[in-house]
């Protein structure tokens, strides 16, 4: 390689004018992205996933950003790599920060993934940006109601069985739509797992 | 899944995520290795924006958040370079978003609890997508030095926070520039976290090329994301 990574510093405490300036009540600037993914006329099976982040004792973290890069409902991404490309209306990326909730939940209002086709179950492609961490972490959340594909999926096979759990987000049935729950741990005892993609 | 796409995260370039120095990487870093994820295609696409996510006024900030004509304080500067990938690829079609304190190291966000003054004609985010030639600029103010709580007497240099996409989920990069000549900059932990040797990367260059006469000084500053492995750029 010619050329050297340019290296990564953290997001600090003051990305959300930045970043989420709508989410934080900023009117100086739109947001590119939201917790909102879908639009009237998405297709699909509508969801939320919701959860909080937590540090190594249990304290709720309340200025973190969370990003997500999913496929639509027929498992198709919106970008040139996959020819299929997705429908219009789901670009599948949203962008949220902890700090406005009351519990400092980050909230998707999204569609359930379909599988992508090759042999991985549904799930959310997931970063997790936050002041002290000076790289962002990468995870995935995947769902609690595709038990046959999870057994399957070969990146939940390739982490030790006792750690799955923490990739799995519980449905829990809400009114109108699914409620996936997804707790981040940052280090610990519960640790989510995090992947070098 | 296939073969990895993307070349993997350089550990000699990365911070490491627990730098004790840095106080809020104790309690907030993974403790257990990462987990080697295959590249597939939930790994080799990404979200992509174009022109159309951008307002004319975007990429300037002494003008983004200037009221009734008025100006920001402080020092005018150009902010200009190229995304590249490793392969020195120049990446078009790039979003960038910045956000900076003002030229008196005051942060428009409501939770900043500097004691300097906020300018009312100073926002601090901008953006802008990078032309065909993988080229960006920015018109701004030079951001100041402010203090932080992370030890005594403890100030950050000054500098300015990006965020890239790069054409894929795994080229994500989110990072903080600085300036030439910054006393602080060796006794900042968060520029430390940067191992040996990768540090300096993270330096703007004055650039007398990019000054613009009777206004602005210039610096600029290349951005290098992960690029194709060699063996798929042929294919
Ligand atoms: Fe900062």
């Amino acid at each position: 390689m010619a050329l050297k990574q340019t290296p990564s510093q953290t997001v600090g405490p003051f990305f959300a004018y930045g970043l989420t300036p709508e989410q934080y009540g900023y009117t100086e600037m739109s947001s590119i992205a939201s917790g909102t993914m879908v639009s009237d006329d998405t297709e699909g099976t509508l969801i939320r996933v919701e959860g909080r982040v937590l540090d190594a004792e249990d304290t709720v973290v309340p200025d973190a950003m969370i990003e997500i890069w999913q496929a639509d409902a027929q498992g198709r991404y919106a970008h040139p790599a996959d020819s299929r490309s997705s429908n219009a209306g789901f670009a599948g990326f949203g962008r949220t920060g902890t700090g406005t909730n009351p519990e400092n939940r980050f909230i998707f209002e999204t569609v359930k993934p379909g599988p992508i086709g090759d042999g991985q179950a549904p799930h959310l492609n997931v970063i997790v940006f936050m002041r002290g961490m000076p790289l962002h972490a990468f995870t995935r959340i995947y769902f609690s109601d595709e038990t046959s594909a999870n057994d399957a999926d070969p990146v939940l096979r390739s982490v030790p069985e006792e750690r799955r759990q923490t990739l799995i987000g519980a449905r829990q049935d809400g009114p109108g739509r699914a409620v996936y729950v997804f707790d981040v741990h940052l280090r610990g005892e519960q640790e989510t797992v995090f992947l070098d993609a | 899944m296939t073969e990895a796409a993307y070349t993997p995260r350089d550990w000699q370039t990365q911070p490491a995520y627990l730098t004790p120095e840095y106080k809020s990487t104790v309690l907030r870093s993974p403790s257990k290795p990462l987990i080697p994820l295959p590249q597939s295609l939930s790994e080799i696409t990404g979200p992509v924006f174009g022109h159309e996510t951008l307002n004319p006024l975007d990429n300037d900030l002494t003008k983004n958040g200037a009221k009734n004509g008025g100006e920001p304080l402080g020092e005018r500067i150009i902010v200009t370079g190229r995304v590249l990938d490793e392969n020195e690829r120049p990446q078009p079609n790039t979003l960038i978003e910045i956000w900076q304190c003002n030229a008196a190291g005051r942060y428009m966000h409501a939770a900043d609890q500097h004691d300097a003054p906020l300018d009312p004609n100073f926002f601090g985010g901008g953006r802008c997508v990078t032309d065909e030639n993988g080229v960006y600029k920015f018109t701004t103010v030079k951001p100041a030095a402010y203090p932080w709580g992370n030890h005594a007497n403890a100030w950050r240099p000054a500098h300015i926070h990006f965020s890239l996409f790069g054409p894929s989920f795994v080229t994500r990069l989110v990072t903080q520039s600085y300036f030439p000549g910054d006393p602080l900059l060796e006794l900042d932990p968060i520029y430390n976290a940067t191992p040996d040797g990768a540090r300096e990367l993270l330096i703007k260059k004055f650039s007398l090329d990019a000054t613009e006469e009777g206004f602005a000084l210039g610096y600029e500053f290349d951005f290098v994301l992960r690029g194709l492995k060699a063996t798929l750029m042929e294919s």
